[in-house]
């Protein structure tokens, strides 16, 4: 298990400096920065003193070495617009982020998990047809759609829960949840019911049964085991989106996490922070990635075979 | 008594054209300590009796009469409880490919340790000791260690041991073995059902021996009942059927069987192929490849009827046979 950590931990590690340096070269792309935090009234003195004392008078190149070397020591430099460190930033906004994300996450494998359990095993049944429809709504409706009518319909219309924001407790969390659940419990919901329909109908199913074991015993034992590995790996890519991808609707409630600092920061021309962001979120990406293979591994035993030889 | 009886046994499959039958009014005895063979060809519906035996077929299909009696027990009218609660200690089933038909991601140990799980509600440890019990029953050697190895690791042949383990865990009183050595090779099948032979004798089951082999059948089994287009077409003791077959079916059978021939010589064969299960005649199943059918096959199907002394035929002409 070791040797495998730490060939993902290398192969990892060349798309890693490509994020990097993409990222470098994006950023700078959106324009200057001087011409956005000066006032249009600025004596050539004053651009020039805030060129030199944020080093954007090297060469490009040389702001790449200092940058890069920089990461190497931790230090991703400091915002423009606070004067903050952008590491503590991006790690400050970042908890928020996961909490969001894992919530949804939970929410949409426990759904999946017993809406497409049933589906397969009831074809038909209520949970079939509610299991179409929530892929064929996630699969249509944009995020931002359900976020807007949302808060349209509870918050402003009946002023149940609140519009945007994080203060007000459990109330705050339902709306960003809920718009985020939709696309992952649709996709996963036909994910796991698929998987069933095919670990339903094998033989060692038909051995189970042959063996006296119940309905219950059969999907939550035989079967759901089975059918985990092709779940996972979805559950894997939609909890990617929803790490780097939950930036229209943080920016949408207010929500302070990893994705509303990125709109920020681009909008600020504040590269600082933006690497940052990007950096933090491609290496939990990497981290989650590795946990997807633990996964795998402790499912099933013909893959730890192949993951230590 | 006997073990097992099914009687009239009727399946139908459901297609979009009409149901289509696939066991037509199947009958058949199971004795304590014996073995029966249900021999035919694919798609005789030999399987599939033994699914609707066990009560494992699929949604497709159904039984739509007749009767399946174990112990006291019309198993078609019993209630999905009292079927599960049989399944393991009453009644037994040997699959054929048993690459998959073990859980791929369990232990065999865990797998071997279920019936004990579920019928005798066993603690987890308890139950572990069962399965290296049975393990070293059938002969897998090492069942201490190998307790908690992965199906994948093992032999076609010892995967086939540890399904017959699993099926007997329990001391079932029938056993269904449905081509339990199909998939394996020569000499391995000649240890298979060596071993089957020795846990009918030391736990008194009957075994159902459902098969194509027509050498198995002679070696293995004490009755046979003869299957052709979803019908017994014939049953009785293996030396008497075998030494002088009461249908014509069985005759070409047992004829095709290569013994003294030569090199060169033509292999003797039943001519055409069996006849559509959409497309069943009217008159007697077998009339279109039979050598003595004649008007009457044609007109009126023949039934089951005893022949001499424990033996019966579907045939109008048997004694021409």
């Amino acid at each position: 298990m070791t040797g495998f950590l730490r060939r993902r931990a290398v192969t990892s590690l060349l798309p890693l400096i490509a994020v990097l340096l993409g990222v470098f070269f994006l950023a700078r792309l959106t324009g200057d920065p001087a011409n956005l935090y000066l006032p249009v009234s600025a004596t050539p003195e004053q651009r020039q003193n805030f060129i030199e004392a944020n080093g954007l008078d090297d060469s490009i190149w040389v702001q790449m070495w200092d940058y890069l070397g920089g990461v190497l020591t931790l230090d991703f430099g400091d915002s423009l617009r606070t004067g903050e460190s952008a590491a503590a930033m991006a790690l400050r906004a970042f908890p928020a982020t996961l909490q969001l994300a894992f919530s949804t996450m939970l929410i949409a494998v426990v759904g999946a998990v017993v809406i497409g359990s049933w589906a397969a095993y009831r074809p038909n049944s209520v949970a079939d047809r509610i299991s179409s429809f929530l892929s064929m709504t996630a699969a249509s409706v944009p995020d931002f759609w359900f976020a807007i009518v949302g808060v349209w319909i509870f918050a402003v219309s009946l002023g149940w829960l609140p519009t945007s924001g994080v203060t007000g407790g459990m109330a705050s969390w339902v709306l960003p949840v809920a718009t985020l659940v939709i696309r992952p419990l649709g996709v996963l919901t036909q994910v796991v019911r698929g998987a069933m329909v095919s670990a339903l109908s094998a033989p060692y199913v038909r051995l189970a049964r042959s063996k006296g074991a119940g309905d219950l015993r059969v999907v939550t034992h035989h079967a759901l085991r089975n059918a985990a590995a092709p779940a996972l790996t979805v559950a894997g890519d939609l909890m990617v989106g929803l790490i780097n991808g939950a930036v229209v609707v943080e920016t949408i409630f207010g929500w302070p996490g990893i994705g509303k600092l990125m709109i920020d920061s681009i909008l600020g021309r504040d590269f600082a922070v933006l690497q940052a962001c990007v950096l933090l979120t491609a290496v939990s990406i990497f981290v989650l990635n590795i946990l997807i293979d633990i996964g795998y591994a402790l499912l099933d035993a013909r893959v730890r075979e192949k993951v230590s030889a | 008594m006997s073990a097992l009886s099914v009687q009239d046994l009727t399946v139908d499959i459901e297609t979009p054209n009409g149901p289509l039958r696939a066991v037509n009014g199947v009958g058949f005895e199971a004795e304590q300590g014996e073995t029966l063979a249900l021999l035919g060809e694919s798609g005789c519906g030999k399987s599939m009796t033994a699914q609707a035996i066990v009560g494992l077929l699929e949604p497709i299909a159904s039984v739509t009469q007749g009767s399946v009696t174990l112990n006291g027990t019309d198993l078609v009218k019993a209630s999905r409880r009292k079927r599960r609660q049989m399944a393991g200690p009453e009644l037994a089933i040997v699959f054929q490919d048993a690459l998959t038909a073990l859980n791929p991601v369990y232990t065999v140990g865990t797998q071997l340790a279920e019936p004990f799980r579920i019928h005798r509600r066993m603690s987890a440890k308890e139950a572990r000791g069962e399965a290296i019990e049975l393990m070293r029953r059938v002969g897998i050697p090492h069942p201490d260690k190998r307790v908690d190895a992965f199906p994948h690791q093992f032999s076609g042949g010892m995967r086939q041991r540890l399904l017959i383990a699993m099926a007997v865990a329990l001391n079932p009183t029938v056993l269904l073995a449905d081509e339990p050595t199909t998939a394996l090779d020569v000499t391995v099948q000649a240890q298979i059902m060596a071993l089957l032979k020795d846990l009918r004798a030391e736990r008194e089951m009957a075994v159902v021996l459902i098969t194509h082999d027509l050498a198995l059948v002679a070696e293995e089994a004490d009755k046979v009942a003869v299957m052709y287009a979803g019908h017994v077409v014939e049953t009785g003791p293996v030396s008497e059927v075998f030494g002088d077959p009461g249908h014509p079916y069985t005759k070409g059978l047992l004829d095709s069987v290569p013994v003294h021939v030569a090199r060169g010589e033509e292999l003797a064969s039943i001519g055409g192929t069996p006849p559509d299960l959409a497309s069943i005649p009217s008159g007697c199943v077998y009339q279109a490849r039979c050598p003595l059918a004649r008007q009457k096959c044609r007109d009126e199907r023949p039934q089951l009827k005893a022949t001499q002394g424990q033996r019966k035929a579907a045939c109008h002409f048997t004694e021409e046979v």
